[in-house]
């Protein structure tokens, strides 16, 4: 499934869409260079979950807590040397925890994602610098209802 | 010698260790990433791993206490970092402060870092008292506070999104410039021309005080994008100096204004990126005239340290602010008044 995005607004607002469809234990992979609008998409997830503070990059803290009904744990990898440092942390937790987890960066540390996950990858969208170009792939059966869900949910762009 | 404290901090990258005397006079400040290992046999000495906090704590306490000429029983307190921070970071310090307490009989204080980055200015001006306005930047944070007293704070404003220092890594590497951002681009910007680009300064909506950095960094990258789908040459230096501009620019008059609007004639800045040269020339080109005086820690005081842990730890002590012994490691802990 491939989705268009116009602005950071959009984004934004697809995060809450797919946000209000996560339950615990539900884990995303996102992958994207910088000013993809990762970080833009996960304050929308964290909108559609119910959480209020405000999220702000995980870059420096690597991890990042937010409470909620469901939390949310906001992690980022770009700080990272490799899968090791993240199995440092205690990953497990948080990926096999009660929340949902948000990954950034998540192309690398791919050999700690356990099997089932939604990926999305973000890229630059067809004309337009503020556009954006948002692929999911499921990961096992749970992502794959997720998507047909969303799907209904989202005006495609294209 | 009165009101010595330990300071333990492993919020994230560094493991640390402090002691102090009388929340002011720093006596060691013990930081993994700068740390000078005695190397007896003449040995070569690991560097001390990023994060590997376990590993480094007792050798970083041990060094602390040591190097102050201090034993266990001239201590009056243990001060530890429970928060924000990595949780199981934080743990590492929390745990070992949690032991030294029980098993020496000592007072434990536990410790909001951001907190502690104010702090840093105490031990730097022996003489700075409340109020002040104070900005906290550095690879974490960006915060604007008015500092009423001792454990008073208000909060005026903070980043939306990336911190300052964060802004600096990531262009720094996009420029291919290195890490640490803030230094590399800092020393590129010093051969370029800050008014060679126009690169937005965001301001957030109803919240005069709050920071954005996320627009600016795209603004940078979607710059270096089109310069290269043209064909033309990109001037490393000119775009560092201009996106160095936008930045320091946004946080000098923030936090100007700021000092205005609470109407104190001292501001303390704290945190990695108060380092940066551009940004000490602005305020002070700024704040000329203006009867505010502007004040910075030294570059070892800015970046994570246990000093500033300690520092907060004695005056926590005083107000009588002790921590239980199953105080818990709170990575999302917010600013709390206890002055």
């Amino acid at each position: 499934m491939k989705v268009i995005t116009n602005s950071p607004v959009e984004t934004r607002r697809l995060g809450e869409k797919l946000g209000r469809l996560l339950a615990p234990g539900d884990l995303i992979a996102l992958t994207g260079e910088l000013g993809a609008g990762k970080t833009v998409l996960v304050q929308g997830i964290a909108a559609g979950l119910g959480i209020e503070d405000t999220v702000t990059s995980p870059t420096f803290l690597i991890i990042k807590e937010y409470p909620g009904k469901i939390p949310l744990y906001h992690i980022d990898a770009y700080r990272l040397a490799g899968p090791d440092e993240l199995l440092d942390l205690g990953y497990e937790e948080y990926f096999f925890g009660q929340g949902v987890t948000v990954i950034e960066w998540a192309d690398l540390i791919l050999v700690l994602l356990p099997p089932a996950y939604l990926r999305i990858d973000l890229g630059p969208g067809p004309g337009g610098e503020e556009k954006r170009c948002l692929v999911f792939s499921a990961c096992g059966q749970r992502y794959v209802k997720l998507l047909e869900e969303l799907k209904r949910d989202v005006d495609l762009g294209c | 010698m009165a009101g010595l404290i330990l300071g333990i901090e492993t919020s994230c990258d560094e493991t640390a260790a402090a002691v102090v005397a009388g929340g002011r006079r720093l006596l060691t400040n013990i930081i993994s990433s700068q740390i000078e290992l005695h190397q007896p046999f003449g040995g070569v000495v690991p560097e001390l791993a990023s994060r590997n906090h376990l590993e480094n704590i007792n050798l970083i306490i041990q060094e602390a206490l040591a190097a102050a000429g201090v034993s266990w029983k001239d201590l009056d307190g243990i001060a530890v970092t429970y928060g924000p921070g990595l949780v199981g970071a934080l743990l590492v310090g929390v745990t070992v402060a949690k032991a030294i307490a029980f098993a020496r009989r000592l007072p434990l204080v536990g410790v909001n870092h951001l907190e502690g980055h104010i702090y840093a200015n105490f031990l730097a001006h022996p003489h700075l008292e409340p109020p002040f306005v104070s900005l906290v930047v550095s690879g974490g944070h960006t915060d604007l506070l008015h500092v009423l007293g001792y454990g008073r704070y208000r909060i005026l404003g903070r980043t939306r999104d990336d911190a300052a220092g964060e802004a600096f890594d990531k262009v720094a590497r996009v420029l291919g410039l290195g890490y640490p951002g803030g230094p590399q681009i800092e020393a590129a910007a010093r051969e370029g021309n800050p008014g060679a680009i126009s690169f937005p300064r965001a301001v957030v909506k109803d919240a005069p005080f709050d920071f954005s950095f996320s627009g600016l960094k795209t603004a940078v990258l979607n710059y270096l994008n089109r310069s290269r789908q043209r064909g033309e040459i990109i001037n490393a230096a000119d775009v560092a100096a201009s996106f160095q501009e936008a930045v320091v620019e946004v946080l000098v008059e923030r936090t100007l204004a700021a000092a205005a609007r609470c109407r104190v004639d001292r501001v303390a800045v704290c945190g990695g990126v108060a380092a940066n040269s551009a940004l000490r020339s602005l305020f002070q080109a700024q704040s000329a005239g203006t009867g505010i005086e502007v004040l910075y820690p030294p570059p070892v005081l800015c970046t994570d340290n246990g000093a500033m842990i300690a520092s907060v730890g004695y005056y926590r002590l005083q107000a009588g602010h002790t921590a239980p012994l199953d105080l818990n490691a709170v990575p999302n802990l917010p600013l709390e008044n206890w002055g």
